[in-house]
């Protein structure tokens, strides 16, 4: 090479770069681990103070108590509140979200099987890419969105009605509508409504894991259940199922987390009848009262972490 | 003169794992020299000990006379080829190649220029627009190699430079870093497990095992005379022999080796020598390989290709010239 | 899940899944119909004409305009904090194992691990404990918080495919730590992060559930639309929004995707 000569001469060290630039640069790779420190210093103060921090005021706050006459907190310890929490009304909200929660669960699974199941073993090349698209999407689409669309939906006067009068089935819906609890004056503003929504706003947080882990499941093991003479029935549920549950319970945790923690979809499609979330939302807002609304969060938290915990015992985070 | 790269009493500890034991070792300016072992025997350790990617935790190294513990990768007149050849995939052949020169501060047509050069010299003229993803293993190799020659190191480093390339491409290739070391006459240090690679290329050879270096010298002095069983094991697969058998032909109660080529293979009728039987023979193109059982010692010897072969289980007599039995270091 | 062999589905499994998708997506293309409806009192399908004055009316609302304008300025400074958070998160979790390592990336997660309702009655406790009026940045603070795991998880997966020999040989062809993470950092992460930017920007934008507890009076465009869904004064209006809403978060997403499709997934984990 040309210049080799200039090179030549060169020494094999260098002297460290003078400047602030050299000095820090040398600094850091001295001391890996004071970089590491900068690095996590501003995240995990963030999230320390202004994330952790909240959840322990939300906490404190459970232990505060409302003064009835004057409507102001009173910041003394007592346990009160949560006495307040176990009276039967509130337990029947609890027990109403979990109930709903549950369903929408089970339901969720019921129509995210086919497919995620249908993604993760036939579709190739770009169909696998528009089916994962075609669930990305409507994840990512707006929330409040998606709300509206049901709301226009199930309104009395919208396509449901309109689609069923074609086909000659609106005694099927009036009948369903005339059932105790989850019927109503419309779908609009019954439990089947409220479900409904649930449903259709958490699946995609269920098909994605469910994908995830059928991916991982090597398609021979299918073809050797039927080789063996398994039925498709008993090929389902003693192969496909077992496999496929991690990625189950890992959506499963989306879709029970949300559920519990919703109070927009109920307030907007549902009865009159609170979920958890719409009496955080009420005892803070209108109620004013923070310390029974931080009791009623903490229901879901407690709730949350039971679930993760048994979660995990089965294996489930290896899916997400 | 001062050594290009020197240890002293070298040790790199990862916990209670020692990768490096106090190693001492010296390697001459222009030379080429291999570092030749078993994965995990210390070896790439000590490369990147040169390269500054680890810290010593005992001794001290120099290069070219100038202390190097605690000054960082980025400060050393030193280059890598990475096993993995470690390019950078976001940028062209030719900004590749360029980059030690660029983060320099060289202008950028002389590093386009100097960059050209580089890879003329590893016979890739004309590839610097195309992406790393484009190239064939060899290619990148290449690349690799100019990218790290054109800051004209002092020293330069080759983990496994050649492991991923197939048989064909790497006796090229062995040749090639050959003659391109002559030409430039830069200290090249190479890392590999294969010892037919380490012989063919070397000026001299460190054979690495559990952290310590087992043996120095040039490729015949590693070959012909092993200084311990792992070398002679290790190096060639030779015949390692224990000191009451060595005892019988030398006088010495030591360990020794026998080349398998050193050993002739005859009739059982004729002659005195050690009796043995035919265990199996394997085909291997230009000679063929018998193992042999002496009275309970496995032995190898290796016979050109055309000979007639024993039968299996036939008794046989093995010959062989006192002066190429080898004495090791390790008494019995 | 993988099978070599090319087989045919069964048909049943065909039509559910098909029937899923539509399910899935038929509810969104509604919007676009209603969007052009002439009908302003009801929900009235199929509606009864076809009409565009619907968006020079929604062009002309000033309050519509305000709330879009505060949604832009959150969702922007929220991601800029999110992608500075996020990256430096990642970087230090995937640099090295260290003790705690773990918690860390339990603690990114958390926020949208919880359903948001905690975290916005716990930031709401938490103004309250501390005093803190609602304003501009109480939002971003919440909107941050939950936005840095998107950007976390982009880049955390980009991190992951490049090889750390990377950083070394840059290192060793003479670059100091900060013009490596200039000229080789940097660049092969860039694409991540500007997926999870994107992605952090479409979750601040659409986000309502946390908004609602630390916006006080202020309204973004999911809180104008939550209160045209609970007390509807101009139908129309909402339905050209809705549709407005729909396409502003699709674009970013669809850009994510292309910048991260070979190899590393956007995080479908993200709310």
């Amino acid at each position: 090479m040309s210049t080799a000569n200039s090179y030549r001469v060169a020494p094999a060290i260098l002297p460290a770069a003078g400047g602030i630039r050299g000095v820090l640069s040398d600094a850091f790779w001295r001391k890996p681990k004071l970089l590491l420190i900068l690095m996590l210093l501003p995240p995990v103060l963030w999230l320390g103070v202004v994330y952790i921090g909240s959840l322990f005021a939300l906490l404190l706050q459970s232990f505060f108590s409302i003064d009835e006459f004057s409507g102001l907190i009173n910041r003394e310890f007592t346990l009160k509140t949560y006495g307040d929490l176990l009276q039967a009304a509130n337990l029947d909200i609890i027990l109403r979200t979990v109930t709903m929660a549950a369903a929408v669960t089970l339901a969720s699974i019921a129509v995210a099987f086919p497919i995620a199941y249908y993604a993760a073993r036939y579709a190739r090349g770009r169909w696998k890419a528009l089916f994962y698209l075609a669930v990305m999407l409507p994840l990512w689409s707006s929330y409040l969105v998606k709300v509206y669309a049901w709301k226009l939906i199930l309104a009395k006067e919208g396509i449901l009605t309109w689609v069923l009068a074609k086909l000659n089935l609106l005694w099927l819906l009036d009948a369903w509508l005339s059932l105790p609890i989850v019927g109503g004056n419309s779908l609009s503003v019954s439990f089947t409504g409220t479900f409904i929504v649930f449903v259709y706003v958490w699946l995609p947080f269920m098909i994605l894991p469910m994908q995830a882990a059928l991916e991982r499941v090597p398609g021979n093991l299918v073809e050797a259940s039927s080789d063996l003479g398994a039925s498709p029935r008993q090929t389902f549920w003693n192969v496909l199922l077992p496999l496929a549950l991690p990625g189950i319970v890992a959506g499963s945790i989306f879709t029970f987390s949300l559920t519990l923690g919703d109070y927009i979809i109920p307030q907007i499609i549902g009865t009159s009848r609170l979920f958890i979330g719409q009496a955080v939302y009420s005892q803070q807002g209108t109620a004013g009262n923070i310390p029974l609304a931080a009791a009623f969060a903490v229901v879901p938290i407690v709730i949350m972490g039971l679930y993760l915990w048994m979660a995990k015992r089965m294996g489930a985070f290896d899916a997400i | 003169m001062t050594s290009a790269v020197s240890f002293q009493k070298v040790s790199r500890h990862f916990g209670k794992v020692k990768a490096v034991d106090a190693v001492d070792l010296d390697v001459a300016p222009g030379e080429f020299f291999a570092m030749l072992g078993p994965s995990g025997s210390g070896k790439t350790t000590c490369l990147r000990l040169i390269a500054g990617f680890e810290q010593p935790t005992a001794g001290s190294i120099s290069i070219f006379g100038e202390r190097a513990e605690g000054v960082p990768p980025y400060r050393r007149n030193v280059n890598t080829v990475f096993q993995d050849y470690a390019l950078f995939p976001h940028l062209n052949i030719l900004d590749n190649v360029a980059y030690g020169l660029m983060v320099k501060g060289i202008g950028k047509a002389e590093r386009h220029k100097a960059a050209e050069e580089a890879l003329a010299l590893v016979r890739l003229p004309g590839f610097g627009g195309r992406r790393p993803s484009q190239l064939s293993g060899g290619q990148r190799q290449r690349v690799a190699l100019a990218r790290a020659l054109v800051n004209q190191p002092k020293v330069l480093l080759l983990d496994e430079p050649l492991g991923a390339l197939d048989l064909k491409l790497r006796e090229n290739m062995q040749e090639e870093l050959k003659a391109l070391q002559k030409a430039l006459g830069i200290t090249f240090i190479f890392v590999t497990h294969d010892q037919g690679e380490a012989l063919s290329m070397a000026d001299r050879v460190a054979v690495f095992n559990d952290g310590k270096i087992m043996q120095v010298g040039t490729p015949q002095d590693i070959y012909e005379r092993p200084s311990t069983r792992f070398v002679a094991d290790f190096v060639g697969s030779s015949n390692v022999l224990p000191p009451d058998f060595v005892q019988r032909y030398s006088g010495q109660h030591r360990w020794g080796s026998l080349r398998p080529e050193a050993i002739r293979v005859g009739k059982a009728t004729r002659g005195d020598g050690v009796s043995a039987r035919l265990v199996s023979a394997n085909y291997l193109g230009a000679t063929t390989r018998l193992a042999l059982d002496a009275d309970g010692l496995r032995l190898h010897a290796v016979v050109p290709a055309g000979t007639k072969l024993p039968e299996e289980g036939e008794a046989l007599v093995l010959t062989f010239n006192r002066d190429q039995l080898h004495l090791m270091d390790e008494a019995g | 899940m993988r099978s070599d062999r090319s087989q045919k589905s069964p048909l049943g499994l065909k039509i559910a899944a098909g029937l899923g998708l539509v399910f899935l997506h038929a509810p969104i293309l509604l919007i676009f119909v209603y969007a052009f409806t002439t009908e302003e009192k009801s929900y009235q399908w199929p509606p009864p004409g076809l009409t565009t004055q619907w968006f020079a009316v929604t062009w002309n609302r000033p309050d519509v305009w305000e709330a879009l304008s505060l949604s832009v300025r959150v969702a922007a400074i929220s991601t800029a904090i999110a992608i500075v958070l996020g990256t430096l998160c990642a970087a230090a979790v995937s640099r090295s194992k260290f003790f705690g390592r773990e918690t860390i990336s339990l603690l990114v997660i958390l926020p949208i691990a919880l359903p948001g309702i905690i975290t916005g009655i716990a930031l709401r406790s938490a103004f309250a404990l501390t005093e803190i009026p609602f304003s501009f940045w109480t939002i971003i603070l919440g909107h941050a918080t939950f936005c840095v795991v998107v950007v976390y998880n982009n880049a955390v997966a980009r991190f992951r495919r490049t090889s750390g020999s990377m950083i070394e040989a840059s290192m060793d062809l003479g670059a100091d730590g900060f013009q490596t993470f200039r000229h080789v950092v940097l660049p092969n992460i860039a694409t991540a992060l500007l997926a999870g930017g994107m992605l952090a920007f479409a979750l601040s934008f659409d986000e309502v559930i946390v908004t609602t507890f630390t916006a006080g009076q202020q309204q973004t465009l999911p809180i104008w639309m939550l209160e045209e869904l609970i007390r509807p004064r101009q139908r129309p209006v909402t339905n050209v929004v809705a549709m407005v809403v729909v396409l502003v978060t699709l674009l970013p997403i669809l850009l994510a995707y292309y910048l991260t499709r070979d190899g590393d997934q956007i995080a479908g984990s993200g709310k």
